[in-house]
């Protein structure tokens, strides 16, 4: 292989998600010492020039490159977990690192009613805490209500919908939202959580319905500027939608490590569950393949690993 | 041919209606006295029972009838036969509906469940209701109440004897500071009393009293009038003493104060099959007299005698 050839798949060898170790191996082992310090300083984001005359790691990488190289291992604990275990990880996680409210409004709103109940178990047991407690306890006003009721939930699952409450419903949050304009509580009105946090999937996708007859436009987006409430009515609503929007914003280069986390996290969660959908619907909204774009941005046994989990959906 | 018995000397029409009346007052309905009255009169007497009936206590006599007979005999059977859970669900339902500010039910049923059993109630109610509880009650309460209550329906508190005594003595200081503000609906106090374990919640309340000297419910005792915090001191008392909490309830229904008319039906066809042994201490306790000399006192007909004999059930 010629030298710049090698150079640039060393590099992206260890650039995007994981890491291609088959390349590691075939370049990095059988390189000698100068083609390594032709490696070293010809890449300038790996390696620092030291005052003292030789080629230092970037520590910042060198920490990236651990979860690069365990973003394999981490799939894989993930993928072999109960659902409840997992489940009940990612939301704890989600308070200690961030805190991540996405997270917490992704597990509780996408669950059915008996996997969140499944997940509060687990939590008890793996915590000796009730989620709900941890989240009152580590998040605060305004958001605090919200998410505690979401992780809270035991929704009614059944056909059947009251479809003049939820037209009604569905009046009440267009005149909330539009009286909300300018300024951010709409998230402490009572009522506007009332109903997004204890009606029924079927009743809210009932509500999203007579929103758009009623006001022209769709309920989430009308939500743009209340994050919060955003994300719950969409992962309540049109969840493969959400999760094809997020995968999509977390596979663009140079992204932090929390968004890296969700590629990994919506495709182990959801492989068994939607993927299918959610490829569908990604390919539609960004005219490419979840499973080009994942070749395109993902190395070795991880990639590898994703793209078995993404093709469970045929 | 008539099959009625009408006996040969028949009591005055005002000796009937006084009969009558007292088969209606008091606790339950004397379903035998009624019986051997109104089933042992004729058509022409029975209209003279009624005038004079009405005349004499303002109310029709069939209106009495009916509410007394579909009332407590009637409504323990159907609460005792229905599955813990079921019950649960239906009393919770019909607490939604007629709620008030001083409806209990909703709290009582929430803070004395286990875990597991509000979790099971629940479970019933989306089976029965085709809705869940928290979106009812929700719905159906406002304020300060609903702030309280839907989180107390939707909580699935951990249920280990794990206690942090550190985080007591800090949760303890918050409650005195908020109650000392009388900040009673503030977030965080909420936030204790509907997320915490049991065990930690009673470990907070020990602090507290450690440091500040009193019990809580009685420094949440300053306005006697304030429905609000009536339902904090319920939602304590329910937490970590409920068996004191069941035996007050008890009293205050057989001594006919406070409005809670329908708490000595409830409380011993949910309570039966679970703590109606140290309810029953407890009440001896407190009120000197056992509580199936109470209810016998207090209460008749087949109505006292299904009280009687469930609450003997958990002596079995």
């Amino acid at each position: 292989m010629a030298a710049s050839d090698e150079l640039g798949a060393l590099t992206k060898a260890f650039s995007g998600f994981g890491v291609d170790e088959k390349s590691l191996i075939s370049i990095l082992g059988k390189s000698h010492p100068e083609q390594r310090q032709t490696f070293r300083k010809g890449t300038r984001d790996f390696f620092i020039q030291d005052e003292r005359q030789f080629e230092r790691w970037d520590d910042r990488h060198v920490i990236q490159l651990q979860h690069e190289f365990l973003r394999f291992k981490h799939a894989i604990v993930l993928w072999t977990m109960h659902q409840w275990e997992r489940d009940a990880r990612l939301l704890k996680e989600a308070l200690y690192k961030g805190p991540t409210h996405n997270v917490l409004i992704e597990v509780a709103c996408t669950r059915s009613s008996e996997e969140l109940l499944g997940a509060r178990r687990a939590y008890h047991s793996l915590f000796d805490h009730s989620v709900e407690e941890d989240v009152a306890f580590g998040i605060h006003d305004p958001e605090r209500k919200l998410l505690v009721a979401l992780v809270s939930s035991y929704r009614y699952e059944g056909p059947k919908v009251n479809e003049e409450t939820a037209k009604s419903e569905a009046k009440f949050l267009s005149s909330a939202i539009k009286g909300a304009a300018g300024n951010k509580n709409l998230i402490e009105n009572e009522e506007v959580v009332r109903i997004l946090v204890t009606r029924s999937k079927l009743h809210l996708i009932s509500v999203y319905k007579h929103y758009k007859e009623i006001s022209g436009n769709y309920l989430d987006e009308d939500l743009d500027g209340h994050l919060y409430l955003q994300e719950t009515v969409q992962c309540l609503c049109k969840p493969q939608a959400y999760f094809s929007k997020v995968l999509d914003a977390s596979m663009i280069p140079n992204v932090d490590e929390i968004k890296k986390e969700a590629v990994t996290r919506i495709i182990v969660t959801r492989a068994d569950v939607d993927m299918k959908q959610i490829k569908e619907e990604y390919n539609h909204k960004y005219g490419v393949s979840l499973p080009n774009k994942i070749e395109d941005v993902a190395n070795g046994n991880y990639r590898d690993f994703l793209l078995t989990l993404v093709a469970r959906g045929d | 041919m008539s099959s009625l018995s009408v006996p040969a000397h028949v009591p005055s029409v005002a000796e009937d209606c006084e009969q009558l009346h007292k088969a209606f007052t008091g606790w339950g309905t004397n379903e035998g006295l009624i019986i051997s009255i109104l089933g042992h009169r004729n058509a022409a007497q029975r209209k003279s029972i009624r005038q004079v009936y009405a005349e004499t206590y303002g109310e029709d006599l069939l209106k009495a009838l009916d509410k007394e007979l579909t009332n407590d005999f009637e409504r323990i059977v159907l609460l005792w036969t229905l599955e813990p859970s079921e019950r649960d669900a239906y009393l919770a339902n019909e607490a939604t509906k007629r709620w008030t500010s001083s409806n209990q039910v909703l709290m009582e049923i929430a803070c004395t469940r286990s875990p597991k059993e509000l979790l099971l109630a629940r479970e019933a109610y989306h089976a029965r209701f085709k809705r869940s509880l928290e979106e009812d009650a929700a719905y159906h309460t406002h304020g300060d109440f609903r702030k309280l209550l839907v989180p107390l329906v939707s909580s699935y508190r951990y249920g280990g004897d794990d206690v942090n005594l550190t985080l007591a003595k800090s949760e303890a200081k918050l409650l005195h500071e908020k109650i000392s503000k009388k900040a009673y609906n503030d977030d965080d106090l909420i936030r204790i009393l509907a997320t915490r374990s049991k065990a930690q919640i009673n470990a907070t309340l020990n602090q507290y009293k450690n440091e500040f000297g009193n019990d809580i419910n009685k420094d949440l005792k300053a306005d006697p009038k304030d429905e609000f915090l009536a339902i904090l001191r319920g939602t304590i008392k329910c937490l970590v003493c409920p068996e004191k909490y069941f035996e007050k309830a008890i009293r205050l229904a057989i001594n006919r104060q406070g409005t809670d008319e329908g708490a000595l039906t409830r409380v011993v066809a949910t309570q039966a099959e679970f703590n109606m042994k140290i309810i029953k201490d407890e009440y001896q306790k407190r009120n000197s007299v056992p509580l199936d000399r109470a209810i016998a006192k207090d209460t008749t007909g087949d109505y006292e005698k299904m009280l009687l004999a469930l609450i003997g059930h958990g002596e079995a």
